[in-house]
């Protein structure tokens, strides 16, 4: 089975074809952004980290950026440095060079500046953007797909419906070997039992565990119930009572298959397949770039009160477990699972139909959200506090 | 008809999915088998939310897709609204660490 993507000189395979614009901290977005507006076919990853942080967080932005600009959906890059960052910004340079796709990167200081940046910028992203223009998509084998799978602004049709509608697809594509990613660890507490069950090996059982505990802990800390960050208001506003409940409907869209074992929040994956845990926190603009770092093509991503957002060079996929919600945001809702609350479809129809959406979108349909441009709001996980 | 679905047979809640179920009104709570139950509900529920589907006693666990989500913070009637003002998270409670 194929989707038509595109081929990139270091064996990876995309569903896009964008050029990557990369600020290497918050404070060189402003000129990113500048070029993204004037040049054709550019996306910008306007996160918030880079300077005043401690080395291991450093290192996540600097592997994190990395990623993202290795993924096969991104067709050349261009770094804009300030010049005085803890990113590495040669480093990510580097690695994109190395990877046989093109490369540029400005650095604002060196050149005198927002003007000159933006300037420089433009001709450098003009170059990139026209370099890959000509490239054109072939049929790429689906056992190269790494799948993303997420539940957001979820309810209590989440559970019950879309997430299982993903649990389908995700169940079918690692039958076809392929790679499929979940994530959203503080969304296992309560859940980690029956995940820890499902584990491939003993390492990868105790690794579930682990992640689960860290988390709970650092909830913890702050010496508060956790309810209303988790569940959200939303969330129980939608009838989920308890992060327990909560946790329980959305490792539904895990499916049924063992899971292999747990990628930290800024690793890519280069020969896993298979089920994997993605270890991240379950907020939107920071799970979808976890999720982009690991290379994803895609990403299946259940909702029932209506998430709305995307990623940059990352297609979402939005499946809306509740009919009125589904009705109410059609402009934002690609797929209606809440055909399965009302008695109208099963899981397993619906789920055909979500993998055939799947395939269509790697191979070029624009989601909802890729049409409407509404991707913007991105950023990376901090392990520790901004100093 | 006011439908509550109750997913695993060990669960003592079920999901409502009408719209604006109000205090003495009639719900069919059915199994995963089809069995039907009609119960008269206790409190207004809205979209999605849960009713008891047993008596549960305070501090009993609340059980949905066979699996403990939370315990019960008060005497729970069959038939009552079950959400938080009843219900208690188990999990990631700073509030009940020791020294605070």
């Amino acid at each position: 089975m194929n989707f038509m993507g595109y081929e990139r000189p270091d064996g990876r395979a995309g569903s896009r074809n964008h050029v990557a614009v990369i600020p290497g901290v918050v404070c060189a977005n402003d000129v990113a952004q500048e070029i993204c507006r004037r040049v054709d076919n550019c996306r910008g990853y306007f996160h918030h980290q880079g300077c005043c942080q401690l080395p291991p967080d450093l290192d996540r932005v600097t592997q994190c950026l990395t990623g993202l600009a290795l993924s096969g959906n991104v067709g050349a890059a261009l770094i804009v440095s300030l010049g005085c960052e803890g990113t590495d910004c040669q480093k990510i340079y580097d690695a994109v060079v190395a990877s046989g796709k093109p490369a540029e990167i400005i650095r604002i200081q060196e050149l005198g500046g927002m003007a000159n940046s933006i300037s420089e910028g433009i001709k450098a992203a003009q170059r990139l953007s026209s370099a890959i223009s000509p490239q054109q998509r072939v049929p790429i084998d689906i056992s190269r797909l790494t799948l993303s799978i997420k539940c957001g602004a979820s309810d209590a049709t989440s559970g019950l419906a879309s997430n299982c509608v993903i649990g389908c697809v995700a169940d079918r594509l690692v039958d076809l070997g392929a790679t499929v990613v979940f994530g959203e660890t503080t969304e296992f507490i309560g859940a980690e039992h029956i995940l820890a069950r499902r584990a491939a090996t003993p390492e990868a059982g105790r690794e579930i565990l682990r992640i689960v505990g860290e988390m709970e802990n650092r909830a913890k800390s702050l010496g508060c119930d956790m309810r209303k960050g988790q569940p959200t208001p939303g969330n129980i506003a939608g009838g989920l009572s308890s992060i327990e409940e909560k946790s329980l409907g959305a490792i539904m869209k895990s499916g049924s298959r063992p899971i292999e074992g747990v990628l930290r929040y800024e690793e890519m994956v280069t020969v896993q397949k298979g089920l994997w845990i993605k270890d991240s926190p379950g907020r939107e603009p920071e799970i979808l770039t976890g999720m982009a770092v690991t290379g994803a093509q895609a990403m299946l991503f259940s909702t029932g009160r209506g998430a709305p957002q995307g990623f940059p060079t990352m297609p979402v996929i939005k499946i809306c477990g509740n009919p009125i919600t589904y009705e109410h945001m059609i402009n934002d809702m690609d797929l209606n699972a809440g055909r399965i609350i009302t008695g109208e479809a099963s899981i397993d129809e619906v789920g055909e139909e979500a993998f055939d959406l799947l395939l269509e979108v790697l191979s070029g349909r624009t989601t909802k959200n890729e049409a409407v441009g509404y991707f913007g709001s991105i950023d990376i996980c901090p392990i520790g506090p901004v100093i | 008809m006011n439908l509550a679905l109750k997913v695993n047979d060990k669960d003592n809640v079920a999901v409502t999915f009408s719209d604006g179920i109000k205090d003495g009104a009639e719900v069919v709570i059915r199994d995963k088998e089809g069995n039907e139950e009609t119960v008269t509900v206790l409190g207004d529920v809205p979209y999605g939310h849960k009713i008891a589907a047993a008596d549960i006693p305070a501090g009993a666990d609340i059980i949905k897709y066979g699996e403990t989500i939370g315990a019960a913070t008060r005497d729970i009637k069959k038939g009552e609204y079950t959400h938080v003002h009843n219900l208690e998270s188990k999990r990631a409670r700073g509030d009940k660490e020791a020294g605070r």
